[in-house]
């Protein structure tokens, strides 16, 4: 979930009043976004430098910091979460954003080149004409960005933001892709001209724009952006230039947006401009630009179209369960910025038309919608009444029930094993290729190992195909522990199985080991012949059930080790732990160890 | 044989004046002979009456002469008749033998320390100090003058000693009663048990520890949730498959390609097996459809869906991946209305810390019937949180891709002072459930929530650390309580 920082007494401005901490956070979380922390800016850059802490001083700005759910772009900045709230509120009306209204020939134009097919192939634009800016919306413009980049625009992979003063340009503009050696200009924050690949070079040791680089690296082409004079808006999504960098006293903004992903790069302008249009001298007016592609087709952006669902009201209602009039809803729906209105449809059931805003690019469904009416109206009242009607006691309920044999067996294995004064412990599935192998003696010969292709430590190179290096390691930590050791795990391994979808199975495992002054195998032969005694598996007189039959295993010392043999196949191993492997695995005490598939037995 | 002759002494005797001089008359140990009077007298056999003294014992260095002579006789008896340089005198005695030895034998008037020779200046002396010294080692009384002598040249110094006078007590008897420690065997074979006095039990004290099995704190307040879930009428579905393809764990349901879920830095790709080789081909493409333009009344996500990301397997990072397999086989036959619950390992490829482990247990329930509601989530929830002891709730609005609405679970922690996070449910999307082929009617309910974070509540544990994984203690394994939920 995206975190923003908004300055409190700034939002409390916007929101026209002014909240205890503790009301905020009630008006937060019945709305769904959540107060995560309060700080300040200098405690922020204290936290950052490891300075010890200090008392906040009187004139020090209190930030709040605000969780917003991951598909509400329109919440990520302050004029979005303030204008919610306020809507939520039933302080303002949700606003009809515009664009334009001026002829084609006068809109300002964005011809794209094919080359930019193999690389970044959409580009969507639009203008806020007569900003006005003030340092918290300036900052909050550019947080803004940021915060776009970081969520729906995936680090600048799907989508990039170039944000320009147009008085400073010359339309129309291109959008092209070039050999970066032919490339050349100030990028923001810099004095001298660059080439596009010394560029790329100068930012690798900048630890902000260096993570962005890959995106175009290896391309013979990057993408650029050009005015009529030749002068370079922007390389993304790398960087701006540095001339058309836009300022406080920026009147008119162009706004690019380029792209892998045109959905996305149309929601991620619809979200500037809807948000930033409340400070245009035409409130919630845009202005629109043509994008016109090399083959003839061009669109024009953006698309503030609201779109227009029908949902019916016995849907809504049906699915939260609580009995609500048409009228009812529509007036929990506009506090939700979804302007609704009733229709009544032909078979006299009754309909709600919703129009959804270009900022609620979350409205899919109208599951969707029926969410909307259940916040306004509020889970925690749905919650009294679920809770006075006594809801769901028979809903999916079976008449007679199974338990899961793998599941049962399980847990009356390892009663069993504790009732034989095993201590049961449970360790963790992934582990380091090491672990797995070489701590056991074992090679790896590539036939039972699943590999982890992205751990991000040693210790998660791969499933376990043993429970054998979780116990040993489990002694190894637990030196102090008074002897003798007895413990046991019941847990699942995954091996490699052609035969599965997904190539790799599960199987459920029982092991045990014992550590005391001597290696003690004579007690975990007596455990193997205690747990089959129970599993109804009589001793082996005669070879017809199961058997330990003398094994080679290198995990094991040579000649007091078994294999254990059921119906003819081998399920598990037995023996006194090698030196070696107790070596490798920091244990002093000698121990004896046995495993069996145990999924065979149900 | 102190006991003995202290009950026997006593039987003929009206006291023992002194337990010490006792000790000595009968050839015993005097520490031996005090602790069986404190015993005796604890069992009120005999009555003991404290004495102590002070008496004189030599130091070190008094101990020194004792053995080898005063300092002052060994340089007298170093010097021959004829005299002897100094320098030559010094170097037959140790240095500081010497300058006590000279001290004294110049006050005794014993030496003349010539410029050129020390010569004697009688003929014979004794040593006295030797002579007291080993009186007093013998037990003897000196005089008062003598003593404030060696006293002063640290020679002796003083010794409390503790002793008992002893007379009988009003328990007493000749011989000791025996008094059990505990019954035997033979003593009921002989009978003897009717003539015993068996002694007190320190109930103070601790009792033995018990050897025995034990069963790991996560796994009993497994079982206790397994039990919860049956009780309220759910089916366990199997969840014994740890690598997925990611078609199951995230694109059935409805989670985009590009949601950040799905990132390398969130979830663990296979490398060995990379791909998955079989997906039901029908339903993939009713999938894809969903998630490029919609259908079943959705816009969808327009974007081109990518079968490459989808065949990719994974480790499950959620076991609602399972939900979805049974979710599809329940819409392959006639509906039946269910309710299901898992609980089992799910992994992340998360930065590890004090609550976050790159593995952990989800727990997850859901119903699937026709015609549930939001209240009838709000309402299992009620009566699954209530059975945990949890029964004041709240619920937030949420984000999840695959339900809506979704709800955050909160619970108030009388403990904490506050509301805490507990789970998170909601209502399974159109989108994932309708292209299974599940009836239009027909909704899903379902809830999560981590098997971790509960019993860490419950057991009042910090660190994930310490309740997981090779690193916990077996100690903190053997002394857990049972676990029972609900109840304070």
């Amino acid at each position: 979930m995206p975190t923003i920082s908004v300055g409190r007494d700034r939002l409390y401005a916007a929101l026209g009043k002014t909240y205890t901490q503790e009301e905020f956070e009630d008006l937060c979380f019945r709305f769904g976004i959540e107060l995560d922390d309060v700080t300040t800016e200098k405690a922020i850059i204290r936290k950052e430098k490891h300075l010890e802490e200090e008392d906040a001083g009187e004139d020090e700005e209190v930030i709040y910091k605000i969780e917003i759910p991951a598909n509400r772009y329109d919440l990520l900045c302050l004029e979005g979460i303030a204008q919610a709230l306020r809507i939520f509120n039933g302080q303002q009306e949700m606003p009809k954003y515009n664009v334009a209204n001026i002829s084609r020939e006068s809109m300002i134009k964005m011809h794209v080149k094919p080359e930019t097919a193999s690389i970044r192939p959409y580009v969507v634009c639009a203008v806020l004409r007569g900003i006005t800016f003030d340092e918290g919306s300036y900052n909050s413009f550019m947080d803004l960005q940021e915060k776009l980049h970081q969520n729906i625009c995936r680090r600048r992979t799907l989508v990039a933001i170039g944000t320009h003063d147009l008085d400073t340009l010359h339309g129309p503009f291109t959008y092209e892709a070039l050999p970066p050696s032919s490339i050349n200009f100030v990028p923001l924050k810099q004095v001298k001209n660059f080439r596009a690949d010394e560029l790329m070079e100068f930012y690798k040791t900048d630890l902000k724009l260096k993570k962005f680089l890959h995106i175009i690296e290896s391309s013979p082409v990057f993408p650029v952006i050009y005015d009529s004079n030749r002068t370079i808006l922007s390389l993304p999504p790398i960087i701006n230039g540095a001339h058309s960098a836009i300022t406080l006293k920026t009147k008119n903004v162009f706004i690019e947006c380029t792209a892998t992903d045109l959905t996305k790069a149309k929601i991620v302008l619809n979200t500037m401009v809807t948000t930033f249009s409340e400070h245009c001298e035409r409130k919630f007016e845009i202005e629109p630009v043509e994008v016109i592609y090399s083959d003839g087709k061009s669109y024009i952006c953006p698309d503030l179209s609201v779109y227009s669902m029908d949902v019916s009201l016995s849907y809504i209602t049906g699915a939260i369960g609580v009995p609500l009039d048409a009228d009812k809803v529509t007036s929990l729906l506009n506090r939700m910025q979804l302007s609704a209105v009733q229709s009544v449809s032909g078979d006299n059931s009754s309909d709600i038309t919703v129009s959804v805003p270009p900022t609620r690019s979350d409205v899919l469904h109208p599951c969707d919608v029926m969410e909307d009416v259940a916040i306004a109206y509020g889970y925690n009242n749905i919650k009294d009444i679920a809770i006075a009607k006594g809801y769901n006691i028979s809903k999916g309920r079976a008449v007679s029930l199974r338990p899961l044999p793998l599941e049962e067996f399980s847990h009356l294995v390892r009663l069993e094993m504790a009732m034989c004064g095993f201590t049961e412990v449970l360790s963790f599935i992934l582990c380091s290729h090491n672990d797995n192998f070489a701590m056991l003696n074992h090679e790896d010969d590539g036939s039972t190992a699943v590999i982890i292709e992205n751990p991000r430590s040693s210790e998660n190179e791969t499933a376990r195909t043993s429970l054998m290096s979780g116990l040993l390691k489990t002694v190894g930590q637990n030196k102090a522990h008074p002897k003798p050791i007895k413990i046991f795990e019941v847990g699942d391994i995954v091996r490699l199985d052609e035969t599965k979808d997904v190539g790799a199975i599960n199987r459920r495992q029982l092991a045990a080991l014992y550590c005391g002054a001597a290696a003690g195998y004579e007690i975990i032969h007596g455990l193997v012949e205690r747990i089959m005694q129970v599993i109804g598996l009589v001793p082996p007189n005669d070879n017809t059930t199961y058997y330990l039959k003398p094994s080679n295993e290198p995990e094991f010392l040579h000649g007091t080790q078994a294999s254990i043999i059921y119906k003819g196949k081998q399920i598990g191993t037995s023996g006194i732990v090698h030196p070696e492997v107790l070596n490798k695995c920091d244990i002093p005490d000698p121990c004896s160890y046995f495993e069996l598939n145990i999924q065979c037995f149900l | 044989m102190a006991e003995e002759a202290i009950l026997g002494y006593l039987a003929k005797n009206q006291e023992i004046a002194d337990s010490g001089e006792f000790a000595a008359q009968h050839g015993l140990n005097h520490d031996d002979v005090v602790n069986v009077i404190k015993s005796l007298h604890g069992f009120r056999y005999v009555d003991a009456q404290d004495i102590k003294r002070e008496t004189w014992v030599l130091t070190d260095e008094g101990k020194t002469y004792a053995a080898s002579g005063s300092p002052e006789v060994q340089l007298f008896l170093a010097i021959p008749p004829e005299g002897i340089p100094l320098e030559e005198l010094q170097k037959k005695l140790d240095p500081l033998l010497f300058k006590i030895g000279r001290a004294q034998a110049a006050k005794n008037k014993w030496v003349e320390m010539g410029k050129q020779l020390v010569s004697r200046k009688v003929q014979h002396v004794n040593d006295t100090v030797k002579d007291l010294l080993l009186q007093i080692e013998g037990g003897k009384v000196i005089d008062q003058d003598d003593i404030k002598a060696l006293r002063g040249r640290k020679l002796i110094a003083t010794q409390t000693w503790n002793g008992y006078s002893v007379r009988k007590g009003p328990e007493y008897a000749p011989q000791r009663k025996k008094f059990a420690a505990d019954l035997t065997r033979e003593m009921l074979q002989s009978g003897e048990w009717k003539n015993l006095e068996f002694k007190e039990y320190n109930f103070n004290a601790k009792g033995q520890p018990i050897e025995g099995g034990h069963l790991h704190p996560l796994n009993k307040v497994r079982h206790q949730l397994r039990m919860i879930f049956l009780q309220m009428g759910f089916e366990e579905m199997p969840t014994d498959r740890f690598v997925e393809s990611s078609f199951w764990n995230f694109d059935a349901l409805f989670q985009p390609q590009q949601h950040p879920a799905r990132d390398s830095h969130d979830t663990f790709y296979m490398k060995v097996p990379a791909i998955t080789k079989e997906l039901p081909e029908d339903y993939v493409e009713r999938v894809k459809r969903v998630h490029e333009s919609g259908g079943y009344g959705s816009r969808g996500y327009e974007y081109d869906w990518n079968r490459d990301e989808a065949n990719k397997n994974l480790l499950r990072t959620h076991t609602t991946a399972i939900s979805t397999r049974m979710l599809y086989l329940l819409a392959q036959k006639p509906f039946t209305p269910k309710r299901y619950f898992s609980i089992d390992r799910v992994f992340r490829n998360e930065a590890v810390d004090r609550t976050h482990l790159a593995e952990f247990h989800q727990i997850e329930g859901l119903i699937c019937d026709r015609g549930l509601t939001l209240g009838d989530l709000i309402g299992v929830l009620h009566d699954f949180f209530s059975r945990l002891g949890m029964s004041k709730l709240r619920f937030k609005p949420a984000y999840n891709p695959y339900t809506e609405p979704s709800m955050e679970i909160f619970s108030y922690h009388e403990g904490f002072g506050k509301w805490v996070e507990v789970g998170n449910s909601g209502m399974f999307r159109p989108e994932m459930l309708l292209p299974m082929g599940l009836p239009e009617d027909v909704r899903v309910i379902a809830w999560g929530l981590s098997l971790e974070r509960p019993t860490m509540i419950l057991y009042g544990i910090n660190n994930i650390r310490d309740l997981f994984g090779h690193k916990v203690d077996l100690g903190l394994i053997k002394a857990n309580p049972i676990c029972r939920l609900g109840v304070d």
